[in-house]
């Protein structure tokens, strides 16, 4: 039979086609100049690194640790001197009490110390699946999660959920825990002013308008807003109540770091939410560390179940980290035990924050609430020049008050990785376990130490 | 593909490691399975969209219906269809110290693993070979914990503060000039965990403009530690010194992309023990290879320290080189000592570069008392520092328990993956189902393993892994092979095509070991 003649044209061309391609130049994708073998060899010869770590100066502020030999306590031993802490984040007072500590040590005999395993391998053990209940039960939540490392935990929970795409409102005095969360997570950050709701609001209408012009585009973008419940880097607390009414407005979720107000804030240290009466489920994640009220070490994420199951898989913190050792997670019980047994100690605190508050106004701007338990300080002078000179003045101050028994710290910052980097400030920290005595003497031997230093 | 090398002295001992191929058919069968797992998964969700079946999971907040969803529905497929479904073997709560026989709390589930009750009982006796628990450290009696005990009485659990803020104790200061003495180092600093040591500390040592060439199958800390850099990454293939040296050409000739500046500087990201696969990273080779190209080393030694080489110094020590070739030698506590937490070892710049300027040492907690102790206590155990042999004799046992075990699952017909001295053994599973089955049966048997599949392993190469110890006697290895054997010959688990002719049993030498195949 005969082949029609489109057929045969068609067949031709192609075969004329094959023949172009075999005898055709091969070309590569990206354009790369060629070099001889022996340029390569002196190029690889000439090129000089740079040195892996630029070397640091010997009297660099951050190089020179203050060695504390002994517990960390109220009275506490520093660089030799004994002094009044002030500086410990050991806000109830929890680190040297004695039922925390035998119930660290009934957790010693029966599990030693490490847990030599993730959770998913045989690492869950039933103190860490009782610590999860009991901060469910106190926080009224359904469900908690603990990861090992209180950085770790807002630092995997916010990758966890909020993905390449989604939109996240920050605060700007957020923590470099947020903040490395929030570079992990590779989603758009939008820095609204710090406390400032109408500046929020200018963000989330922004973000509307942006909406109504790709309706598609917004139905799968998550949004979320991250706050703290009460600011490391400013010391104040943000306006729950408000950032409710906007949730529901603009139908955005609520993140909440409450590692500074956990077991501080709130009639029974239930934190923010107890203080202004907000019902918890409002709420969609709550996150905060165990190294401070709880003087355990690790952290931990509570909320609905939908939202905290979920990084049991993803979180990365959690699922490739071995678990938190079960004397930690005892001595966290029996913190919990403590705070729940004695309410009072909440009310006792706030008074004594609300003391010295008012002691210290005057030389140096205390920027914070009065029941707020960490302040602040900061020069009110103008800046004599640089940040350095400041930090230096500081340490000056900060020396007079060791020399005479009061244990004061600056606030550490690392100045080239912070987004809004906060002025220098010394911290203050108020203590269930400090007398109004001490507290006065705190007072006036920082104005002293302010006046000599300044003048 | 079996690596025998003794390449041009480099090294100094034989280096034995082996990946056997999947066989064809296991392939296609693996394949066959996950697809009639997915056409079940299609079909279930069908029928929970259409109400047909009650739908099991947590659902979202009525006030909230309206919100974006927080999850697609298809980003969970796999945790609602497969990994539920075997969801048994993973998250085993225990209650006891996790030692060479461990206490599990026995749950069971009504729902078909949705949700877990716990009967009450409690199974004892557990032969452990899933605990990272190389030399045995992890026990309730004995000079660690006694010594443990000692400081959490006099410091307490916690510390309440940071580093470079008042959380910097005179142990910690002991610890680090411990950790530096064991490691043969200039300098050492420890941090509170180990994922955290390297997502923090990688981007303090590098950023943009620099480039980082890290090994395809390295841990997710490293990654995120990458990541956070923001210096460019290239992934070079598992342990192959070609791909790696390819890159590291090509890097230093053309420079930067597109702007064709040179590199700032490049480091290299690998670890000592690969935990996935059991493979040893090829250190000679990428030490000559920093050299010849002036980059930077960064080892991790997450499992090998304490488990390799003749005093437990680490993958340094096993092949016998010295440790300031490498720059950053960083490793983590979890494992051989017990406790928890990470360090970075090297030169005295580097340590003071990072307590000025690492993430962790300006915003996170430092190290609780009670764990630091324990930490040293069992460091000076394995050095012989505390007057006793233990140590020595730990590490010895180590050896001789994973060149023991591996022969004899190779022997069986079992595919086993990595090197012939690390005490991670991967053992071949393939097919989905098998996964669950293997953990099941294992702990019908009285034996806790460790099964792991997709995400982390590649689809089809799922797998189970012990993890050896010291603490492993002869007669528990042999009880656990005895039912490692009879539930492979149940689930039909001995893929290997390549047999071992079985050694008659003499004390292991090195110099007269021999290996035939066919």
């Amino acid at each position: 039979f005969q082949a029609p003649a489109y057929h045969l044209i068609l067949e031709g061309i192609l075969i004329l086609w094959i023949i172009r391609l075999l005898f055709s130049k091969t070309y590569k994708l990206q354009e790369r100049s060629d070099l001889t073998l022996k340029e390569k060899e002196e190029l690889i010869e000439e090129w000089q690194p740079e040195p892996l770590v630029p070397p640091v100066p010997k009297d660099h502020p951050a190089l020179n640790y203050n060695i504390v030999s002994g517990p960390p306590t109220h009275i506490i031993t520093v660089n030799g001197k004994e002094c009044i802490n002030f500086a410990s984040f050991n806000f109830l007072g929890l680190l040297n009490n004695e039922k925390v500590k035998s119930a660290a040590q009934a957790s010693l005999k029966k599990y030693g110390v490490g847990t030599c395993g993730p959770r998913g391998f045989y690492g869950t053990f039933d103190v860490h699946l009782e610590l999860e209940e009991r901060l469910a039960k106190f926080m009224r939540t359904e469900e908690a999660i603990i990861y090992s490392y209180g950085f770790a935990t807002i630092a995997s929970a916010i990758p966890a959920y909020s993905k390449r795409g989604d939109i996240v409102f920050v605060d700007e005095a957020a923590c470099f825990a947020i903040q490395k969360g929030l570079q992990a997570s590779r989603s758009n950050i939008k820095l609204f002013k710090h406390n400032d709701m109408a500046d929020l609001e200018r963000l989330l209408k922004e973000q509307e308008t942006e909406d109504q012009k790709n309706p598609r585009k917004a139905r799968v973008t998550r949004r979320f807003i991250v706050v703290e419940g009460l600011y490391m880097n400013t010391g104040d607390i943000c306006p729950l109540p408000e950032l409710i009414k906007l949730k529901y407005k603009y139908k955005v979720r609520i993140f909440l770091e409450e590692s500074l107000s956990f077991g501080v804030l709130g009639e029974h240290g239930r934190g923010i939410t107890e203080h202004f009466g907000i019902n918890i489920d409002d709420i969609d994640l709550i996150s905060a560390n165990m190294e401070n009220s709880l003087a355990s070490i690790g952290g931990f994420c509570c909320g609905r179940s939908f939202i905290i199951d979920h990084q049991r898989l993803s979180g990365q913190g959690y699922c490739f980290s071995a678990s938190l050792p079960p004397l930690l997670a005892a001595a966290a019980i029996e913190a919990l035990n403590i705070m729940e047994d004695n309410p009072d100690i909440f009310q006792t605190l706030r008074a004594k924050c609300e003391r010295i508050h008012k002691a210290l106004q005057g030389i140096m701007t205390v920027k914070c609430q009065s029941f707020c338990q960490i302040l602040e300080t900061q020069l009110t002078t103008v800046s004599i020049g640089s940040r350095e000179n400041d930090v230096k003045l500081l340490k000056r101050v900060v020396d007079y008050c060791m020399n005479s028994g009061i244990a004061l710290t600056q606030a550490r910052y690392l100045e080239k990785e912070e987004k809004c980097l906060p002025p220098p400030s010394i911290r203050v920290v108020i203590t269930v376990e400090q007398t109004e005595k001490e507290l006065d003497k705190a007072a006036s031997l920082l104005k002293e130490a302010a006046q000599s230093v300044l003048n | 593909i079996n690596h025998i090398v003794h390449n041009g002295g480099l090294y100094k001992r034989p280096f034995n490691e082996a990946f056997e191929e999947t066989p064809m058919l296991v392939a296609v069968l693996t394949y066959v399975g996950y697809g009639v797992l997915t056409l079940f998964g299609y079909l279930r969700d069908f029928m929970r969209q259409w109400k047909i079946e009650k739908c099991q999971n947590a659902t979202e907040r009525e006030e909230q219906k309206d919100f974006v969803p927080l999850y697609q529905d298809f980003e969970n497929f796999y945790n609602r269809n497969l990994y539920m479904r075997i969801r048994d073997s993973w998250n085993r709560p225990i209650c006891s110290v996790p030692g060479a026989k461990v206490d599990m709390m026995e749950r069971v589930s009504h729902d078909y693993n949705w949700t877990f009750t716990y009967t009450g009982r409690v199974i004892k006796d557990i032969i452990n070979m899933g605990s990272y628990n190389y030399l045995g450290f992890a026990q309730k009696t004995g000079a660690c914990q006694e010594a443990a005990a000692k400081v959490l009485s006099q410091y307490g659990a916690g510390v309440c503060s940071t580093r470079q803020e008042m959380g910097n104790l005179d142990k910690h200061e002991e610890l680090e000039k411990l950790v530096a003495r064991f490691l043969g180092v200039e300098s050492a600093m420890a941090y509170g965990m180990g994922f955290a040591t390297n997502s923090m500390n990688i981007p303090a040592l590098v950023g943009k403009g620099c480039l980082i060439l890290s090994d395809e199958l390295n841990h997710a800390s490293l990654v995120l530690g990458a990541r956070l850099s923001g210096a460019t990454i290239r992934i070079f293939k598992h342990n192959n010194m070609q791909s790696l040296e390819k890159l590291l050409k090509d890097a230093i000739v053309h420079g930067q992309p597109r702007t064709r500046r040179p590199w700032k500087k490049i480091l290299i990201l690998v670890e000592g023990i690969y935990s996935m696969e059991g493979s040893i990273v090829r250190l000679p080779e990428v030490i000559a290879l920093k050299k010849k190209y002036k980059s930077y080393l960064y080892l991790d030694e997450a499992h090998s320290i304490g488990a390799l080489g003749p005093s437990g110094r680490g993958v340094v020590e096993y092949f016998g080189l010295n440790p300031e070739d490498v720059d950053v030698m960083m490793g983590t506590f979890t494992k051989s000592f017990g406790a928890a937490g990470g360090y970075i070892g090297g030169k005295k710049e580097l340590i003071d570069y990072l307590r000025t300027y690492s993430h962790s040492a300006a915003y996170a907690a430092s190290m609780s008392p009670p764990v630091v102790e324990q930490i040293i206590t069992s460091m000076k155990c394995i050095m012989g520092e505390d007057g006793t042999t233990i140590g020595r004799a730990r590490v010895q046992q180590l050896a001789e328990n994973t060149r023991y075990f591996r022969r004899r699952l190779k022997e069986m017909g079992f595919i086993i993956y990595g090197n012939e001295d690390s005490p991670v053994v991967p053992l071949m599973l393939y097919m989905p189902a098998k996964i669950g089955a293997f953990g099941r049966e294992m702990l019908k048997r009285n034996i806790g393993v460790v099964v792991v599949g997709f995400p982390a392993t590649p689809i089809i190469e799922s797998r189970a892994r012990f993890c050896l110890s010291a603490a492993h006697t002869k007669e528990m290895l042999d009880t656990a092979l005895k039912e490692i054997n009879e539930v492979g010959d149940l689930l039909q688990l001995k893929y290997s095509r390549r047999r071992l002719v079985p050694l008659l049993d003499r004390p292991f030498d090195e110099t007269t070991y021999e290996e035939t195949e066919d």
